[in-house]
């Protein structure tokens, strides 16, 4: 489980009680965001009519948050494109850079996507009440059941919901870790099976590579989708 | 057999996995909490930016591009449609022109077709009108001619009778009986003609 360690690198910085030092963790953040906004920067720079291939791509990508955003959430969630738009991002680059070999995988530890999925989860409760007021209790409370269940579901309904932070980041942090646990498992069952018997786990092993790249992807994906089911509760209010 | 199969493939497995895991420390190293606070701080520090510079800078020259090409493509599409619409009126003028400059010729073929037969038969009538004329003139001419001739000839035929007679008998011979022979003689000439 090497890969999943977190170490300092450089000096120990200190707030106050807190260390708050760089670490490969930080490092592989600070590089997944740097490369997300200088691929977008080049791609947003030119404003050609016929796009090239990095303005394709960022337009792309663009259409794609949008569309996710308006087949899920609909037309009021356009002010909150940015934020999934970046969410989305973040999280599909730490995963994918966490793919390239002897590199640290940010996804893959629960503290971070915790804080993730803890964020939306307070961002899309405060939204909810602004929006609906207390009104917003009403999502607890499914319409058309029987009075007699009532108690049981709003109890259902209110665990369900407290839930979603923990549902969110889970499900990220073990799939990463999962995939890349796997990979190093049959990884070492090459080394100690040799020539011989080795060559299974190897193909395993390039097959594995090529679904973790999948996984990666569509984690992703399903996280922001996830947050765009959300915020759709916390904007529309039909449950 | 494939019991057994399986079963040593378990074994190997786990045989496997315990050389691979026995150098490990015991537990996840995301449990132990040694570096959340600074996991925190940087996510919240790195994700911030991303976050601050995407939405104030990058998105919005994104969705300018997007905008503006789409506008552009509609923009270019009104215009093609347009000059369409103006070139196919233009080729009904162009047709039309031709069509109309086609029936005007037409009309000025026929014009000038009529006008040259009217002119003809006009002509035409009259020389026939002249000709007629002098026909009738000349027939007439002849016929008076005719008419004459006959009376002459008897005549001549008297005087050269009465010559004639006088020289051969040298006796005048009255020439008012003559001229009755003659007559009847050029009488019964003209019917056995006649017949």
């Amino acid at each position: 489980m090497y890969q999943f360690n977190v170490y300092r690198i450089g000096p120990e910085i200190k707030l106050g009680a807190v260390d708050i030092s760089f670490t490969n963790a930080s490092l592989f953040m600070v590089i997944s965001s740097l490369a997300i906004l200088i691929i977008f920067n080049l791609g947003a720079k030119k404003k050609t009519l016929i796009p090239d291939k990095l303005q394709l791509l960022s337009e792309l990508s663009y259409s794609f948050v949008a569309k996710m955003i308006s087949d899920t959430a609909g037309l009021k969630a356009k002010p909150y494109f940015s934020f999934i738009f970046s969410l989305f991002m973040f999280v599909l680059f730490c995963n994918m850079f966490g793919m390239i070999p002897y590199a640290f995988t940010v996804t893959s530890h629960i503290i971070v996507t915790f804080v993730l999925a803890a964020f939306i989860f307070i961002g899309v409760t405060i939204i909810g009440f602004m929006k609906h007021g207390l009104g917003y209790l009403k999502l607890f409370v499914p319409s058309g059941v029987p009075i007699v269940l009532l108690p049981l579901i709003v109890v259902i309904e209110i665990i369900s919901y407290l839930s979603r932070p923990i549902s969110l980041s889970v499900r990220l942090f073990a799939n990463m870790m999962a995939g890349h646990t796997m990979m190093k498992v049959f990884g070492g069952f090459v080394i100690s099976l040799g020539i011989v018997g080795g060559w299974l786990p190897l193909s395993f092993s390039v097959a594995l590579t090529g679904l973790e790249i999948l996984v990666a992807f569509l984690q992703a994906y399903v996280f922001a989708i996830l947050t765009c089911i959300y915020l759709n509760d916390a904007l529309n209010l039909h449950h | 057999m494939l019991k057994k199969i399986v079963i040593l493939l378990f074994v190997t497995c786990f045989a496997c996995f315990n050389t691979v895991f026995a150098a490990e420390s015991g537990g996840m190293p995301q449990l132990n909490p040694e570096f959340w606070i600074s996991q925190i701080f940087w996510l919240i520090i790195t994700f911030g930016i991303l976050f601050i510079v995407l939405t104030k800078v990058i998105l919005p020259k994104i969705s300018d591009n997007l905008e503006t090409r789409k506008s552009q493509i509609l923009e270019n599409i009104e215009t093609a449609d347009k000059q369409k619409e103006e070139s196919q009126k233009k080729i009904d003028e162009y047709e039309k022109i031709i069509l109309d400059s086609k029936l005007k010729a037409k009309s000025y073929f026929n014009e000038a077709r009529e006008k040259i037969l009217d002119d003809i038969n006009k002509k035409r009538a009259a020389l026939e009108k002249d000709l007629d004329e002098e026909i009738s003139e000349v027939e007439k001419e002849l016929s008076d001619l005719r008419n004459k001739s006959g009376e002459k000839i008897n005549k001549i035929a008297a005087e050269t009778s009465a010559d004639l007679i006088k020289e051969l008998i040298g006796e005048e011979v009255n020439s008012s009986s003559i001229a009755a022979i003659v007559e009847d003689q050029s009488k019964i000439n003209k019917e056995r003609k006649d017949v």
